[in-house]
């Protein structure tokens, strides 16, 4: 009975923190910009090569990735002081392991085209490198809250960067976004042509590159020393 | 409580372990009617697609059974065999059975399409590659012989080689050939190295340069295939004359 008293008195000491506080902003707006899991970290780029031929994949992707990353994040967060350490990594791994295979069957169930598309890439969502990196930075040490808010800022990253990329491939590439034709068959008639090397893997590396430098001339703190 | 202790982490794997395999267990067993006829939707808009009928997965049922007018199953001597313990030609998968099934075994599904006096008639192929299986439809005019139009897919074959069997430039390179010489011998339609000039040549198509390995295998494929069909075709041939 005591105990119990205590317990709460302890809880009712500690203020409380607002749930979109200063700080829970930052974990949702950092990751878009400032700290950018793509751009600035640098992870996940296998997929933003392969996926990003067409807008409709990217976005399918990219709510993948972020069902994904919430599930994992909170998962993870409610039982990070269950976790023994030494197996923690093979159980995040079995957490997202088996997040992605619920997506993947939900896409073969309902989405069956786009999951055709996406093909591998569904289950590469495992070794991205993004959540998993979340799960051992973030997740294993902070409450469901802020983990889950942190989920959507980096899964919210990295999709917009992946939609991007695919807006400008998919625009100059096939002349079309979401698959409806966008460039007036008058401008093709006019001897305009799709740049065919827009759909091939190494435009979305260089337009991944000119997004860094966009973001880098804007952003000037991102800029190294050396 | 220690969580670290040997005892500890062997239950807490054990306990994950069981709980994960039977939620993913039981998401698996409720999806699967729906990826089920996923497939059969998809496997509908292909056999269409061999007689340039494009379809969506949605009015793929709807356009099938209305040009779709009949299906048979021939054995593998060229008899037709009615269908067994309820599988009909549309249940069979031909690359399952050509991976699982001696040749002797196999069963050959035909699709016969009709669009007012138009007929043509589909068979499904299934064979190998370079890296695995490759398979397609191959449909015919009415007089079962030549080509009217042919779909291709693959696994794993190399993107931009083997691969490009998927791509119509490829496929519409059988139009018009035809499997039996002016004799009414079957002499099948040859998939030859790519850049060969095969100019008025009936028997043979142009293969693709650097996929040698997988053009062959469509050849290979159209061949084996079609020798079991060959019986059925001459024999209805003759009936309608």
């Amino acid at each position: 009975m005591s105990e119990t008293a205590e317990a709460t008195q302890e809880v009712a000491k500690e203020p409380k923190e607002p749930l979109f506080s200063a700080k829970n902003k930052r974990l949702l707006s950092d990751p878009m910009n400032d700290d950018n899991p793509i751009t600035i970290q640098v992870l996940g780029i296998c997929s933003a090569l392969a996926i990003t031929v067409q807008v409709k994949q990217s976005f399918v992707m990219a709510l993948s990735v972020l069902f994904v990353m919430i599930g994992a994040n909170l998962i993870v967060s409610w039982m990070r002081n269950l976790i023994p350490s030494r197996v923690r990594i093979i159980v995040q791994l079995v957490i997202v392991a088996s997040l992605v295979i619920l997506v993947d069957q939900v896409l073969k169930a309902f989405l069956y085209d786009v999951s055709k598309q996406l093909s591998v890439f569904v289950g590469l969502i495992i070794t991205n490198c993004i959540i998993m990196g979340r799960l051992e930075a973030f997740a294993l040490g902070n409450k469901a809250w802020p983990s889950f808010l942190d989920a959507i800022g980096n899964a919210a990253g990295y999709g917009w960067i992946l939609i991007a990329v695919a807006i400008v491939r998919e625009v100059f590439g096939s002349g079309t976004f979401w698959g409806f034709q966008i460039i007036p068959d008058a401008f093709y008639d006019l001897g305009y042509a799709d740049n065919g090397l827009m759909i091939l893997p190494p435009m979305a590396l260089i337009t991944v590159g000119i997004i860094i430098w966009v973001q880098r001339a804007k952003n000037t703190k991102l800029i190294e020393e050396n | 409580m220690d969580v670290n202790k040997n005892s500890y982490t062997f239950a807490f794997s054990a306990i994950l372990v069981i709980v994960v395999a039977g939620s993913l267990a039981f998401v698996s067993e409720s999806l699967k009617p729906m990826q089920k006829e996923n497939v059969r939707l998809e496997k509908m808009q292909n056999i269409l697609a061999s007689v340039k009928v494009e379809s969506t997965p949605e009015e793929a049922k709807e356009k099938f059974d209305k040009y779709i007018v009949d299906q048979k199953m021939l054995n593998a001597s060229g008899d037709v065999v009615a269908a067994k313990d309820g599988l009909g030609p549309f249940d069979i998968d031909v690359v399952k059975q050509y991976k699982t099934e001696k040749a002797e075994n196999r069963l050959y599904p035909l699709f016969i399409f009709e669009d007012g006096s138009n007929r043509k008639f589909i068979v499904p192929l299934a064979g190998k590659g370079l890296w695995g299986p490759i398979w397609g439809y191959v449909a015919f005019e009415d007089d079962m012989q030549t080509v009217y139009g042919s779909t291709f897919d693959h696994k794993t074959e190399t993107p931009g080689l083997g691969a490009e069997i998927k791509e119509t430039w490829f496929q519409e390179r059988f139009i018009g050939k035809s499997i039996f010489d002016s004799q009414g011998e079957f002499v099948s339609i040859e998939v030859v190295k790519g850049g060969t000039d095969v100019e008025g040549d009936a028997h043979r198509v142009d293969g693709i340069s650097g996929g040698t390995i997988t053009s062959k295998g469509v050849g290979e494929m159209i061949e084996r295939t079609l020798k079991v069909y060959v019986p059925y075709f001459k024999g209805t041939q003759q009936a309608s004359l």
